[in-house]
């Protein structure tokens, strides 16, 4: 029973990094119909930024996530203004591709700087450190990792639904040249869009650094479990994310610790094929 | 069957398959060289990106999934080689029967799907095959199937002598594919699969079979890009998961027929002419700068070519007024 309690744990925990992951993609894909195919490789550019912060000027991941968000955030605009804003509305594959390429890029380029190793911080605050209830251990680093991305994911609902620049993304979403007439900029507006994005995933991958090792190809697998959790959960829909981001971490955890480790990510796929053929637009989309 | 008149894009491809067919007959130029080597990439990817090109480019439906009907045809070869002993011939058309028999079991639900729900549920096909394959000892598993010392000769569809044996081999291919695409083009199915992509629901109107003419087109799609993958295998003497089944390998498909001019019969190969050499060349001959510059060369390509011209090289041909001919023809067809 504290095994099963245990697997469960690490899932949930796992599902909340990727739910804020996932979030900034849902984010892109909900309001300019955009898969940003590079959100994995944002991720692994900030995980870079948190890696060489901490072992060059010893700086945290704890306190970095703000350098690795706040740079993934410029990248992200940056992305915007000079690619996708660019090839959006020529065809309809054109912003994937273009994306791709970007990815392509970010990720050779990684290659070439910093060599295929796997790279970890050694000394960060939570390193090593538990917390140990019975026979269910929790380390530390995921703990604060999990529950720091769920607080994060609430100031972005909080933002998305309270605030006037929430309103003024969704009012975009929802029609571009209406909310255009309602006096809102949306060109600003894709780009914030981009760039918090950005940074949701750049936070994610700031955090990261404290327990997962960095290499250039660390963003892939997270880019594709992120397409899911957003297929899944229905694009723009920021709680959707949230539980079938927790659903995959679910069966991800489960299906590696009682089938096989090999067996985890073909059992997320095929979850995920499974809920789409029954729900072809995710489980809250519409 | 109808016979058809001849046009001038018939005479242009088949006096380039003509010229291609007389190149090893120019001392030199090939044999055992670089150059020959760059060739059968060219003709092995152009016919890969024509095979991606029926369903994606003339049926509208862009699939990420290519990369598993090209590793089952690599399977199939290098399983009939290696697991079996026999030659590869057997082996490509089992290879080919079978990725057509999958993409069909596939395509039946996933075309349920639309746009990018669609393209998002071909990688996780692609990333299950994968993961299967690499746990699978029967096929090999992570380790792959490595090939026995073979004679040279058609037989054995090994070379080791010289290319040549492998252009011709490419070259077959190439016309074989760029043949039946012709052929698809100009007859009922290829009409079809265009109004299917113009718009389904009224091709339905007018009384197509949009699933079933989507469907078939999936089908020729994979058998002839599992043809691909048996060549390549054949080229390669191995086979592994990663090398065949993966999303980089899809993206190969996407990319060249992207690049080329998608939906359009000449695209995959200007694609392959021109990626494929500069791919070949930037890896061999800016290996000082590190590992990965020949693609982040490619990643910048690709980046400039979606926002200048998303409709690639052929695009940019009729932007200069070159091959406008072409397009006011094939909008009389439609």
């Amino acid at each position: 029973m504290s095994t099963f309690v245990q697997v469960m744990l690490d899932g949930l925990l796992a599902g909340m990094l990727y739910a804020l992951v996932a979030a900034g993609l849902s984010l892109i894909w909900g309001v300019m119909d955009v898969i940003n195919f590079a959100h994995g490789e944002f991720l692994m550019v900030a995980m870079y930024l948190s890696y060489w912060l901490g072992f060059l000027a010893h700086v945290d991941p704890i306190v970095s996530w703000v350098a690795s968000g706040a740079f993934v955030f410029i990248l992200g605009a940056l992305t915007y203004r000079f690619i996708v804003s660019r090839c959006i509305g020529k065809a309809a594959m054109a912003p994937l591709l273009a994306t791709f390429g970007l990815s392509m890029f970010l990720k050779n380029f990684c290659l070439n700087r910093f060599s295929p190793n796997f790279r970890i911080l050694q000394t960060t605050v939570l390193e090593g450190k538990k917390i140990i209830l019975g026979d269910i251990v929790i380390g530390l680093p995921q703990l604060v990792t999990g529950l720091f991305s769920l607080a994060i994911l609430f100031a972005l609902y909080f933002l998305m639904k309270k605030t006037r620049l929430g309103w003024a993304i969704q009012a975009t979403a929802m029609d571009r040249e209406a909310a255009e007439l309602m006096g809102i900029n949306t060109d600003r507006i894709y780009l914030l869009v981009f760039g918090l994005g950005g940074a949701c995933v750049g936070i994610a991958g700031g955090l990261l650094t404290s327990y997962l090792a960095v290499h250039p190809e660390v963003g892939a697998l997270f880019g594709l479990i992120a397409f899911l959790i957003v297929a899944m959960g229905g694009f723009g829909s920021i709680p959707g994310a949230l539980a079938a981001a927790i659903l995959i971490g679910l069966v991800e955890a489960l299906a590696g610790f009682y089938i096989a480790p090999v067996f985890k990510y073909v059992a997320v796929f095929a979850m995920y094929l499974a809920v789409i053929m029954i729900r072809p637009k995710g489980l809250f989309g519409w | 069957m109808k016979t058809r008149k001849l046009e001038q894009k018939d005479f242009l491809w088949i006096g380039l398959v003509c010229v291609l067919a007389a190149l090893p007959l120019v001392p030199g130029l090939i044999g055992n060289s670089f150059r020959a080597h760059v060739l059968i990439l060219v003709l092995l990817y152009a016919s890969m990106a024509q095979s991606w090109n029926i369903v994606s480019g003339y049926a509208g439906q862009v699939s990420f999934g290519h990369s598993v009907f090209f590793g089952i045809g690599a399977y199939g070869a290098g399983m009939a080689v290696v697991t079996y002993g026999l030659t590869p011939w057997p082996g490509f058309l089992a290879g080919a029967v079978l990725a057509a028999i999958v993409s069909v079991l596939i395509s039946y639900p996933c075309f349920k799907l639309k746009g990018h729900y669609f393209a998002i549920a071909t990688f996780a096909i692609v990333e299950i095959f994968n993961r299967l394959f690499m746990v699978w000892d029967w096929v090999g598993g992570a380790l792959g199937l490595d090939y026995p010392i073979l004679p040279d000769g058609w037989k054995n569809f090994v070379w080791s002598e010289t290319k040549v044996g492998f252009f011709y081999g490419a070259l077959a291919l190439f016309v074989l594919i760029f043949g039946i695409v012709r052929w698809i083009e100009t007859h009922r199915l290829g009409y079809y699969l265009r109004a299917v992509r113009e718009g389904q629901e009224t091709a339905e109107s007018l009384g197509v079979n949009s699933s079933a003419v989507k469907i078939s087109a999936m089908a020729f799609s994979a058998f002839l890009a599992a043809l691909c993958g048996g060549f390549f295998v054949q080229y390669n003497y191995r086979v592994d998961p990663p090398m065949v089944m993966s999303l980089d390998m899809s993206m190969k498909f996407v990319l060249i027929t992207i690049l080329g001019g998608v939906g359009n019969f000449w695209g995959p190969l200007l694609g392959a002419a021109i990626l494929i050499p500069l791919q070949e060349y930037s890896r061999a001959y800016l290996t000082v700068l590190g590992s990965g510059v020949d693609l982040v060369i490619f990643g910048i390509i690709i980046m400039l070519m979606m926002i200048k011209q998303p409709k690639g090289i052929m695009g940019i041909l009729q932007d200069l007024g070159l091959g406008a001919r072409e397009t006011k023809r094939e909008g009389e067809a439609d």
